[in-house]
C-alpha cells in the first residue's frame, strides 16, 4: 500500500480522524481532533470527506517522507512547512512523489497543526474510529492509544495522479493572537453560582495555565466560588466549565473523562474551543454569554460556510 | 410507579442533561437505563452520545440537525412510556467471582481492623449486597456499584497507589468496583477478580451495562488461577 514513513515524530503527533461517538456509556472518550475546524480545512484541501483521518501535530517537529504520488495539506498553527528543504505554503495543497521529505517547524502561532493526505491515513479502527487516546490506550495506528513513532510506517490509499491545487482564501484562515474571546452557553450547575459570581467570570480576564493538555485547560484568574461543593458523578459534555475547589476553572475538551462530580456553569461554543486549543500558557481569553439560540445559529452558519467556501484553484 | 417529576437542563450546544432524581437507587437507575434505550431508538441518527451516571442521562445531539425542543420533547416521552413499565426494567443479574485474600486484597485487613469486623465477615457482607451499576466512567470499564453495607464502607486511601492491578476488587465509602485495567487508584484493595471486565475485542466489551444488577461470588487461588486470573 503507498504511504509515508515516519522519519522524525516531532513533539507530540496524533492520528485523529472526527472521532469515537456512541460508545460513552463504557466510559469512552471522543478524542478526536482539538481543532475541528483546522481539521475540516485540512481534509477540505485533500478532496477528503471530513471524518478522515489526518495527524495532529503539538508544537511541531514531525518529518515525515513519501513513498508515493500524492497530495497533502498543513492547516491550524503557523508551522513551518518545508518539501526537500523549501518552503512551501500552509492552507494549500501541496503534491508530493516518493522520497520527498516533508518537514514541519515548531509552531511561532498557534500550538497545533492538521496533516492531511489525499484519501485520509489508514489504520484499523477500534470501537469504530481510530482517533489516538492515549490516556485510554485506544486508536491510532497500532489500536493501543500511542503517538506516532520513528519508523512508523502510515499507509494511505493511492490518488488521483492529478489533484487539484487548492488554497484556503485569507479570509477563512484563523489569526492566531495569543488571546481569545470564548463563548459561553449557561447550563448544568448554573443556578448554584450567584449573579455576582457570573459577573465577575463574565468581566474577568484568565490566562491558561500550565495543566493543559487533550482532556482539560486549566485556568488562572479570578476564582469564583459556587455554593456547592460537590455534586453526584454525572455526564461531562465538551467545552464543559468545571469549578473546582479552588475555584480556578477547567475547560474539558475532546479527552474529557466522561463522568464528573464538580459544579458546571456552562459550556464553551465549540467554534471557540478550536480557538482555545490554539492558545499556549499564559495566553489570555475572555468569556461572553449567549444563548441556546445564538449558538445554534452560530454552528448552522459555520457549517453551511464549510460547504459553500469556494476555495481558490491554483493551476500549476 | 413512580411519578417524580423529570427535571431537563442545558448542558451545551449539543447537550441536555436529565435529573431523574437526587440520590441514586435501584429504581432510578432502572429508569436511566430504560429511557436511554427509548431515546437510542426514537432519536436515531440525531443522538450523537449517552451518558447515564447516578440520577443522571447526558443526551447528546446533533445541533445541525435538531434543536433542543425536539430533543426535550423526546425525553419527555421516553419517560411517559418509562411510568407504564418501570417494574419491568430490572437490568441482568450479573455474577463476578472474587478471590478474596491478603495476597490478592492488601487492604483488607486494615479494612476490617477500622470496621471492627473479622476478615472472614468483611468478605461474606461484600458478597450479600445485591448492587446496582450507577455508572461507568473514570476510564474505559470501570463501574461504579453501589451500595456497599455501611459496616465495610471505607474512605478512599491518603494516598492513591501508583498501580493498582487490573481485576482489583475495591471499596471506596459506599461504593465498590473492579479495576478493568491496571492504574493508579486509591481505593481499598480486598480482592481480585478474573473476569475481564473491559475487553475492546470482545462483544460486548463489558460483562455489565449501567442499570445491571451485581453479585460478587467468594473463589479460592486454585479457581481464580484456573478462571485466568493472574497474581
Amino acid at each position: 500500500m503507498a504511504g509515508f514513513k515516519v522519519i522524525q515524530p516531532g513533539i507530540y503527533s496524533l492520528l485523529q480522524d472526527a472521532g469515537r461517538f456512541g460508545w460513552h456509556s463504557i466510559g469512552l472518550t471522543t478524542g478526536g481532533p482539538m481543532d475541528q475546524q483546522a481539521f475540516r480545512w485540512a481534509n477540505k484541501l485533500c478532496g477528503n470527506n471530513d471524518k478522515s483521518a489526518v495527524i495532529e501535530v503539538t508544537v511541531g517537529g514531525l518529518v515525515l517522507e513519501a513513498e508515493c504520488h500524492s497530495s497533502i495539506a498543513l492547516t491550524g498553527a503557523n508551522m513551518p512547512l518545508t518539501i526537500n528543504h523549501k518552503p512551501v505554503p500552509l492552507w494549500q495543497t501541496q503534491r508530493v512523489k516518493p522520497g520527498d521529505r516533508i518537514e514541519l517547524g515548531y509552531a511561532n502561532g498557534g500550538s497545533r497543526g492538521y496533516l492531511a493526505v489525499a484519501g485520509g491515513f489508514q489504520a484499523e479502527t477500534i470501537f469504530e474510529s481510530l482517533a489516538t487516546v492515549p490516556r485510554e490506550s485506544l486508536g491510532g495506528l497500532h489500536r493501543d492509544g500511542q503517538p506516532l513513532k520513528a519508523e512508523d510506517y502510515l499507509p494511505c490509499p493511492q490518488p488521483d495522479p492529478k489533484p487539484p491545487v487548492l488554497r484556503i482564501p485569507d479570509r477563512w484562515r484563523p489569526h492566531h493572537s495569543g488571546t481569545a474571546v470564548l463563548r459561553v452557553i449557561l447550563g448544568y450547575q448554573q443556578d448554584a453560582f450567584t449573579e455576582v459570581q457570573k459577573q465577575l467570570f463574565f468581566s474577568s480576564e484568565y490566562s491558561l495555565s500550565d495543566s493543559c493538555d487533550r482532556m482539560g485547560y486549566r485556568l488562572n484568574g479570578a476564582p469564583i466560588a459556587p455554593a456547592i461543593g460537590g455534586i453526584l458523578s454525572e455526564g461531562i459534555c465538551l467545552g464543559a466549565i468545571q469549578v473546582p475547589a479552588d475555584g480556578q476553572p477547567i475547560i474539558l475538551l475532546r479527552d474529557r473523562q466522561t463522568i464528573g462530580g464538580y459544579p458546571k456553569l456552562g459550556s464553551v461554543l465549540s467554534l471557540d474551543l478550536d480557538r482555545l486549543a490554539q492558545l499556549m500558557p499564559g495566553d489570555k481569553l475572555r468569556f461572553e454569554s449567549i444563548s441556546i439560540e445564538q449558538a445554534h445559529n452560530a454552528l448552522l452558519l459555520n457549517a453551511q460556510q464549510c460547504v459553500s467556501a469556494d476555495l481558490e484553484q491554483i493551476h500549476v | 410507579m413512580n411519578h417524580r417529576k423529570l427535571d431537563i437542563s442545558i448542558a451545551g450546544e449539543n447537550s441536555l442533561i436529565v435529573y431523574f432524581g437526587t440520590q441514586p437507587d435501584g429504581l432510578i437507575a432502572a429508569q436511566i437505563s430504560q429511557t436511554a434505550d427509548h431515546l437510542r431508538q426514537s432519536l436515531g441518527n440525531l443522538l450523537i452520545d449517552l451518558v447515564p451516571s447516578y440520577a443522571s442521562l447526558l443526551v447528546i445531539y446533533d445541533p445541525l440537525q435538531t434543536d433542543h425542543y425536539f430533543v426535550r420533547r423526546a425525553i419527555r416521552q421516553a419517560s411517559a412510556n418509562l411510568q407504564e413499565s418501570s417494574a419491568q426494567a430490572q437490568g441482568n443479574l450479573v455474577s463476578l467471582p472474587v478471590y478474596y485474600s491478603h495476597e490478592s486484597g492488601p487492604d483488607l485487613q486494615q479494612l476490617a481492623d477500622s470496621a471492627r469486623l473479622s476478615v472472614d465477615e468483611v468478605i461474606s457482607i461484600h458478597q450479600q449486597t445485591e448492587y446496582r451499576v450507577y455508572a461507568i466512567g473514570f476510564a474505559p470499564g470501570f463501574g461504579y456499584l453501589g451500595e456497599v453495607d455501611e459496616r465495610i464502607a471505607a474512605p478512599r486511601l491518603a494516598t492513591p497507589r501508583q498501580k493498582v492491578p487490573r481485576g482489583a476488587v475495591a471499596i471506596a465509602d459506599r461504593q465498590t468496583a473492579v479495576y478493568p485495567a491496571q492504574s493508579p487508584g486509591g481505593w481499598n484493595l480486598i480482592g481480585l477478580c478474573p473476569q475481564p471486565m473491559f475487553d475492546p475485542s470482545a462483544t460486548p466489551s463489558m460483562p455489565v451495562q449501567v442499570g445491571d444488577r451485581v453479585r460478587f461470588q467468594a473463589i479460592d487461588r486454585e479457581q481464580y488461577l484456573a478462571l485466568g486470573g493472574v497474581l
